[in-house]
């Protein structure tokens, strides 16, 4: 009895210092957005009146989910190419590939995006190339546009998808693939009826990062939107610090979370959690 | 070893991919060397003039300093932090650990903008009573970045920690160990390099954190990130282009590092 009292005190005072931490410095505050949200400039349901009926939030919404949809598309596809090579190439491939992934991943997002904007600006590299060639006499928009965007916010989130789809394909038994080769199944019939179902986890693991992912993010569209194509985290920034209306940019918070979090609820009713990494 | 090759279809759209992941890191360094005081592409002549004011400016140097100041105290912070709690879960194993695990994993869930607004609430609500840790004071932003690393530092013990053989433990406290002396003399030993991992990569996420920054600085507290958003936002400051360069040779050193060190041990 004794040896049990003083294991639950053990934990409880080794687990405690960060649990607190993390109540004061993160729940407490949270609930306080909360309240901002039901309470700025007025109290009652306003703010939430407001995003269902204001033209510019609903439009902001909207791009932010198109944006987010297509990012989840090109990435997690161009992330499955590169996967595979990484996965099950010769040694000298997949040092290449793991070069390629791992790069980009370990550098920081404003380098990155930073990155676009010397190619894709109007005095760009591509631009300036091509003028150069006499391809194109005025520079094309690449930048500042939805399409600088979802170019940067790809760029950014490959490598997260390529993770969960390495597990997917580190764990698949090659013996199936032999046998469906040995069957008289054609290479390219292998891939999409046997290994690309057979990796379907690490699939949809990696289209919800990176969707999840794509509906938060703040620096990437900031910098290649240049202001015009706002996305819903660019959206809170500007209620926040250019027309303080705190009450409306914490509302449009609190249902970023509840989106984000009804989106994982759905999806681990259909995947078990041990599935995705 | 796999005995099914990607085809030559796969290579060359992965060659593709690999491409694009890695154009906007080589398209920094003609950027980083022209002469001209805009961001424009050298024509004809270099020069490391953005490199030399790297050096010159104080701006620069100064958070360069405050960064690392930032990234130490908040690496040590969550670390420790980190460390106490997985230790507890994992000798104790006490009832509704998967509700607190889950709990101390929310900041590395929830859309890094709302953490934002959330840590700038807690931030102004802090400045009514103290100018030492409220808003845009750097002890205030090395608060907010253990909160933000916090949960990274806590999988990668969790993680070293599944590995390591209960039965160690065990015979520790068969043989009459206290609670400080299994964790200190037998778990802590075990999962050194997780927890040197955890330290490292806590200080990385700090020394790149912008989301969250953006929202707590404004003037004082003046991270890297903040001031190369700023040159970013206004008129493009060609030295972010020398920065980047820097980062990026220092980021592919490391990493070169590593894994020779890793090939090295695997020859072993």
């Amino acid at each position: 009895m004794r040896a049990y009292l003083s294991d639950r005190m053990g934990a409880a005072l080794l687990m405690a210092p960060l649990l607190l931490f993390l109540v004061l410095a993160y729940a407490w505050p949270f609930l306080g957005v909360v309240k901002w949200s039901f309470t700025l400039p007025t109290p009652g349901l306003g703010q939430y009146e407001a995003l269902l009926t204001d033209d510019l939030v609903q439009s902001v919404f909207i791009r932010t989910l198109r944006i987010a949809a297509v990012v989840t598309v090109v990435s997690v596809a161009a992330a499955y190419a590169i996967t595979v090579v990484w996965v099950r190439g010769t040694p000298a491939q997949r040092l290449v590939a793991e070069f390629c992934i791992l790069v980009p991943f370990w550098i920081s997002v404003l380098t990155r995006a930073f990155g676009w904007v010397a190619l894709l600006s109007n005095r760009g590299l591509i631009n300036t190339w091509l003028q150069a060639i006499g391809f194109i006499s005025e520079p094309l928009a690449l930048v500042r546009n939805e399409f600088g965007v979802i170019v940067g916010m790809t760029h950014f989130l490959i490598p997260f998808a390529v993770f969960p789809l390495a597990s997917a394909m580190r764990s698949l038994d090659d013996r199936v693939l032999l046998a469906a080769r040995g069957l008289g199944s054609s290479r390219m019939r292998t891939f999409w009826s046997v290994f690309v179902p057979m990796t379907r986890s690490g699939i949809i693991g990696a289209a919800l990062i990176v969707f999840v992912f794509s509906l938060g993010f703040f620096v990437t569209p900031a910098i290649l939107g240049g202001g015009r194509s706002v996305m819903v985290a660019e959206l809170i920034y500007l209620r926040i610090f250019q027309s303080p209306d705190w009450g409306l940019g914490a509302a449009i918070s609190v249902v970023l979370v509840l989106f984000v979090g009804a989106l994982m609820a759905l999806l681990f009713r259909y995947v078990r959690p041990k599935q995705l990494i | 070893m796999p005995t099914y090759r990607p085809g030559p279809v796969s290579l060359i759209i992965a060659a593709f991919v690999a491409l694009f992941l890695l154009m906007p890191l080589l398209a920094v360094i003609p950027v980083s060397l022209t002469p001209s005081r805009m961001l424009a592409m050298p024509s004809g002549e270099l020069s490391l003039r953005h490199y030399r004011a790297l050096i010159e400016d104080p701006r620069w140097i100064d958070s360069i300093l405050l960064s690392i100041r930032i990234g130490i105290v908040s690496s040590a912070f969550s670390t420790v932090l980190a460390l106490c709690f997985s230790l507890g879960v994992w000798m104790f194993q006490p009832r509704f650990t998967a509700a607190l695990v889950g709990f101390v994993l929310l900041p590395m869930v929830v859309p890094p903008v709302v953490s934002a607004i959330t840590l700038y609430f807690l931030l102004t609500s802090i400045s009514g009573f103290s100018s030492l840790f409220g808003y845009d004071t750097w002890l205030g932003v090395a608060m907010a970045h253990s909160v933000m690393t916090v949960p990274f530092a806590t999988v990668l013990m969790l993680v070293s920690l599944s590995q390591l053989d209960r039965r160690i433990d065990l015979a520790a406290r068969g043989l009459g160990a206290s609670v400080w002396e299994r964790a200190t003399r037998i778990i802590m030993p075990n999962i050194k390099f997780g927890i040197v991992t955890a330290a490292l990569l806590s200080f990385v996420l700090s020394w790149e954190e912008i989301g969250v920054t953006l929202f707590i600085t404004s003037v004082n507290a003046i991270t890297l990130p903040r001031l190369m958003w700023m040159g970013l936002r206004d008129n493009i400051d060609p030295a972010i282009a020398a920065l980047s360069v820097i980062l990026i040779i220092i980021t592919v050193l490391v990493l070169a590092l590593r894994s020779f060190v890793v090939r090295l041990r695997g020859v072993r």
